[in-house]
């Protein structure tokens, strides 16, 4: 039925291994792997599909938190020390062996925050219910889908998606 | 097949949070009645002062500064196990993780309160914070008790993120199996996870990172509560031996707490499926090693100071091996090294119930540790004049003795609204690693006895 309008199109498996068929499918049928959803209970490392999106800036954005935390320490115990310049036991009013400790709690604080931040802002979390989901992947189902599908392509779709192997194929929001 | 491992796992780790017999409920209502008993004997001791306590000088810190020193140490339990078996990827982790980062989150908590209960003025405790007050004046960046809010706050945060980030997609579990308030407020907390290879890919990245981040704030949080100590001229604090004991001892107890708590775990929740004796054993290992390694630590401590024969340390070190305080001394020595030495290795004692006993015996002689720390030093300065000693009164008893319920209470209400053992990291368990383990599991000697 070419031309069928759809909000999202999806198949569940219960073998890792149709999944990767299905998805090795829909990019035969033209579909870019941005647009193929894989939605699992676990993660699963072993096959191909799981490696897309692998790379992450999570490092770096762990890196740069712990350079702000490390700043901030640094300018929040100079700066209060040199506003009250008390003497205490005789050390210096800028002490940098104590403020060493002050610096590295705020430089790994910094880099938890920014880790966390950014993983969720990548993940896409949080969000109002998940828009293509199905309570199935709980059991242990594997979704493969495709959101938004072009009403031309839904039928190739379907056939890519029923062609990896033993599947449930599901719409949601079909109109004629 | 894998499907029906994985409904496997769900159901029986769910269970618990959707059956609820009247035990729990009588436990939580013991346990309950014993933390409020503990909070108004603190407001008791707040309206009526510290005159109440025995809390005397010279010996201004006891028994509150020793659980200060007691809970963050057993802190170290959940986080800092959990991210370097997460590091090494350690198959035979997957079931212990949660239990051991839930202990450290609510041991830090409890740890954390007991320098406010400690103080005369409670309610004036954000001093702590640095803030500009109207005459800005900041916090003394060269006080320990500052580092130690620093210390702290950064550990608390870590842990709560390291134990709530995996919790994410076993919310999203619990969301889809369940219905009602329940599946509303699931659904709130699993904040729209779906479960696509690129979240799974962030979560786990994160981990990893979190897991690197956190290993040296541990390390740092114990070596600092040392510092309250070995920064001060008294003797036997001031001693560069202090950050390396502590943390060492930190571990030591930290185990020992996750021994116990994974017992209790397994005995009332039945899951026994999933704590095998295999985890028992590992970490009575471990544990073992701890024993032998902060026996080190004592011996080293020790030799050193009777070699120096410093007049005041020397007075400290007779009163704890012969003087007043040598039963306790002894007790902790049994408790830390004899028991756990016997009972870990010997393969025959290495059970769980072998396990159990080491670690309730290394919990008590780890606080007596604490105690003997704190108490014979201060009672034992440089000018004999000065010197004191310390009876506790019936608060700081009872505040001790709640706060060991509030653990538990904390606990027990914890595995009651979230599973206890990671469902999805349980499940990956089941793919790569799942012949491994189970080989391991399966051919292990306690496993043939004890199925």
């Amino acid at each position: 039925m070419e031309g069928e309008s759809v909000t999202a199109i999806y198949a569940l498996y219960s073998d890792p291994d149709h999944v990767q068929r299905a998805v090795d499918n829909l990019r035969a049928a033209g579909l870019h792997d941005r647009d193929i959803v894989v939605i699992s209970s676990e993660p699963i490392e072993e096959y191909e599909f799981s490696a897309r999106d692998k790379a992450t800036w999570l490092f770096y954005a762990a890196g740069f938190g712990g350079v702000v935390g490390l700043v901030f320490a640094t300018w929040l115990t100079t700066m209060t020390q040199k506003a009250w310049p008390i003497v205490t036991g005789n050390m210096a009013i800028v002490a940098w062996w104590p403020n060493m400790i002050i610096m590295f709690e705020l430089t790994m604080l910094g880099a938890i925050l920014a880790t966390v931040i950014t993983m969720l802002v990548a993940a896409n979390l949080p969000k109002r219910g998940p828009k293509l989901y199905d309570p199935e992947v709980a059991d242990g189902k594997i979704l493969v889908g495709i959101e938004n599908p072009p009403s031309t392509s839904v039928q190739s779709i379907e056939r890519a998606l029923l062609s990896g192997g033993v599947a449930r194929l599901k719409k949601i929001g079909a109109r004629p | 097949m894998q499907e029906e491992i994985t409904r496997r796992i769900s159901d029986d780790l769910l269970r618990p949070l959707v059956e609820t017999s009247w035990r729990f409920w009588l436990l939580v209502a013991v346990l309950g009645s014993v933390v409020a008993t503990g909070l108004a004997t603190w407001f008791y001791q707040i309206y009526n002062g510290f005159g109440i306590t025995g809390i005397r000088n010279p010996i201004y810190w006891a028994f509150y500064i020793t659980n200060f020193v007691f809970w963050i140490g057993i802190s170290h339990a959940g986080t800092l196990i959990s991210a370097i078996l997460r590091l090494v990827n350690a198959g035979w982790r997957r079931p212990v993780t949660r239990c051991a980062e839930v202990i450290t989150v609510f041991a830090l908590m409890i740890g954390a309160l007991f320098p406010i209960i400690h103080l005369g003025r409670p309610w004036l405790f954000f001093w702590l914070m640095p803030y500009p007050s109207e005459r800005q004046i900041w916090p003394n960046f060269r006080s320990p008790l500052v580092w130690d809010f620093f210390a702290i706050t950064t550990y608390l945060t870590g842990s709560v993120l390291f134990l709530a980030l995996p919790m994410i997609p076993d919310f999203a579990l619990v969301r889809d199996k369940s219905t009602g308030w329940r599946r509303r407020v699931y659904a709130a907390l699993s904040l729209g996870w779906q479960g696509t290879t690129k979240q799974w890919h962030r979560l786990e990245s994160a981990m990893q990172i979190m897991a690197i981040a956190i290993i040296p704030v541990a390390v740092s949080v114990h070596t600092i509560v040392s510092f309250d100590f070995s920064m001060a001229p008294v003797p036997m604090w001031h001693s560069t031996i202090f950050g390396p004991y502590f943390v060492a001892g930190a571990i030591f107890s930290g185990i020992a707490a996750l021994i116990v708590a994974m017992a209790a775990v397994r005995r009332f929740l039945h899951l026994e499926a999933y704590l095998h004796p295999v985890h028992f054993e590992n970490l009575g290992k471990l544990l073992l090693m701890m024993s032998l390694l902060w026996a080190y630590f004592v011996f080293a401590e020790r030799l050193t100071v009777w070699y120096g024969n410093e007049s005041a340390e020397r007075e400290v070190l007779l009163v704890t091996q012969r003087g007043s305080f040598a039963p306790l001394y002894w007790t902790m020595i049994v408790c830390n090294l004899v028991i756990p030495f016997v009972v870990l290795s010997l393969r025959k004692l290495r059970t769980i119930a072998g396990c159990v006993t080491a670690s309730f015996t290394v919990l008590i002689g780890m606080w007596l540790e604490r105690f003997l720390i704190v108490v014979p030093s201060l009672g034992h300065k440089y000018l004999p004049y000065s010197w004191g000693t310390y009876r506790p009164r019936p608060v700081e008893i009872i505040i001790t003795i709640s706060t060991f319920a509030a653990m538990m209470l904390l606990y027990t209400l914890f595995s009651k609204l979230v599973p206890i053992i990671s469902i999805w990291e349980l499940k990956v368990g089941e793919h790569p690693f799942a012949q491994e383990t189970a080989a391991e599991t399966g051919n292990h000697r306690l496993w043939k006895a004890n199925p």
